[in-house]
């Protein structure tokens, strides 16, 4: 039925592509264009693994459908930080920090985290917790998710870890 | 998901059309409802009639007693708004903790109520807070919206485009989530208007409804301790593997209470824009 043809925003670059109405925009972004940083963990819109910013802010991409990110500034984990980096801090914090072990989850945690602590530089402990309630981690039991965070935050006086 | 045709139309004139005449057309909110439904294929409308597009269904405003939200309004931006958080924090508040931030970044006011989870928290604001909907055709009062379980009086073709939420002296809600969905097992919403309290109750039921014994009793000075006493009213207790009705129904006379004290709690008063200055 739906076929439709599309400028998308990836990561900083144009990007066509004819899309079918029901294609989600986390298939766009693995099949369509190779970007397959972004997984999919669950059929349900509960896991977070597939986050990715739409201008700017983190939505779930197993959950919208690519024909209504058109003409939007869409981010995937590959497009945080260079090739050859510098690391976003946030990723930076995460490797020293062991906020990962499988890493399955990771490059949705990234995101959330990467739109959550730039909007809100003073979080603590608490609201830190209550932004990832969207991102499940079956390996970490969280403490070092929110360790990196909070190193993000404040690098100096959270064990003098160099992040 | 199976295929349909997508329309996003540029006015609430189109939308309706497109609803009329598009094969077993739907509108698209924000999608945190409909898109899972549609993976699993618990439903597969013909056509999507998205209504991002569409700016007069956009945006905050506080007029005379009422704060009106656009339908297209989402979770985040309610929560973040600083006029709905100084006239009614409560709102703010429920807003800020439904599902999840992904969630809170998609999911819409008029997508929430249109939905009818018995479940929802938005409904329970709605109905304490005496909410007036306006539709593509009509304006209705919140006790004639909601119909049901999954069921409000919206024609195929009709949208809701706008909510208007009364404003309060004080208000509080207070909910206990089901730990895995995060949905509300059972959700209390108290308002206090210079004619006296509401108190609506989400999640314990088929339907939202009122606990008029509880607001008779908060007319009368109650407070919380006293509120734990009131028997919560006959209705169709939601039974299933999380909690069995009987359950819920207790819920609703601890959750009362808890919303009674986090009530007496909010020391401030919101300001009333009848309140001279
Ligand atoms: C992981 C997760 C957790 C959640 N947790 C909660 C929670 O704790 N509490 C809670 O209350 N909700 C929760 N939700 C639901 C969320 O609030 C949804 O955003 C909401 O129920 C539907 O809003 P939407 O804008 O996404 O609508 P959609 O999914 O786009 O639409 C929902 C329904 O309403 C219809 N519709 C939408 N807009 C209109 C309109 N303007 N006029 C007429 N019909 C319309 C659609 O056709 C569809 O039938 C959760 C959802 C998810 C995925
Ligand atoms: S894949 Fe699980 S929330 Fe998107
Ligand atoms: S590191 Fe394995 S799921 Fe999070």
């Amino acid at each position: 039925m739906g076929q439709h043809s599309l400028t998308f925003r990836i990561n900083g670059h144009d990007r066509q592509a004819r899309v079918a109405s029901n294609t989600l925009l986390v298939d766009l972004l693995r099949r369509d264009f190779g970007l397959t940083g972004t997984h999919v963990g669950c059929d349900t819109t509960q896991c977070g693994c597939c986050t990715v910013h739409v201008d700017g802010e983190a939505v779930k991409s197993c959950t919208m459908l690519a024909v209504q990110a058109a003409g939007r500034e869409i981010t995937t984990i590959e497009g945080l930080s260079g090739p050859d980096g510098p690391l976003h801090p946030v990723q930076e914090a995460m490797r020293a920090r062991h906020g990962l072990q499988c890493g399955f989850c990771t490059p949705g945690i990234v995101m959330l985290l990467a739109d959550f602590l730039a909007r809100h530089p003073a979080a603590d402990e608490k609201a830190i917790r209550e932004a990832l309630d969207g991102n499940l981690c079956r390996c970490t039991g969280y403490q070092h998710i929110v360790d990196a965070a909070l190193a993000v935050l404040q690098p100096s006086d959270r064990g003098g870890a160099d992040v | 998901m199976y295929d349909f045709t997508y329309l996003r139309p540029r006015s609430v004139d189109e939308a309706v059309a497109a609803l009329r005449d598009g094969f077993d057309a739907r509108p698209l909110a924000g999608g945190m409802t409909l898109l899972p439904t549609m993976k699993a294929r618990l439903s597969s409308p013909g056509t999507l009639v998205d209504l991002s597009g569409i700016a007069a269904l956009k945006g905050i405003e506080v007029a005379d007693d009422r704060i009106e939200v656009g339908a297209m309004t989402r979770h985040a931006d309610v929560a973040g708004d600083d006029r709905v958080r100084r006239t009614i924090p409560a709102l703010s508040e429920l807003a800020g903790s439904i599902g999840d931030r992904q969630v809170r970044n998609r999911g819409t006011m008029g997508g929430a109520l249109s939905n009818a989870d018995p479940s929802a928290d938005y409904p329970a604001a709605a109905l304490a807070l005496d909410a007036r909907l306006t539709t593509s055709t009509r304006t209705v009062g919140v006790e004639d919206f909601f119909l049901g379980t999954f069921t409000t009086c919206l024609e195929e073709d009709e949208l809701l485009c706008r909510i208007g939420f009364r404003i309060p002296r004080a208000a509080a809600y207070v909910k206990v989530c089901n730990p895995s969905s995060g949905y509300a097992m059972t959700g209390v919403f108290i308002a206090r208007f210079d004619a006296g309290y509401r108190v609506a109750v989400t999640g314990a039921a088929s339907r939202y409804f009122r606990h008029t014994a509880l607001e008779a009793a908060l007319d009368a000075g109650a407070d919380a301790a006293a509120a734990l006493k009131i028997d919560p009213p006959q209705q169709e207790y939601l039974s299933d593997l999380h909690a069995p009705g009987q359950y819920r129904r207790n819920l609703v006379r601890v959750v009362g209470a808890r919303a009674v004290e986090r009530l007496h709690a909010t020391q401030a008063e919101t300001p009333h824009p009848n309140d001279a200055d």
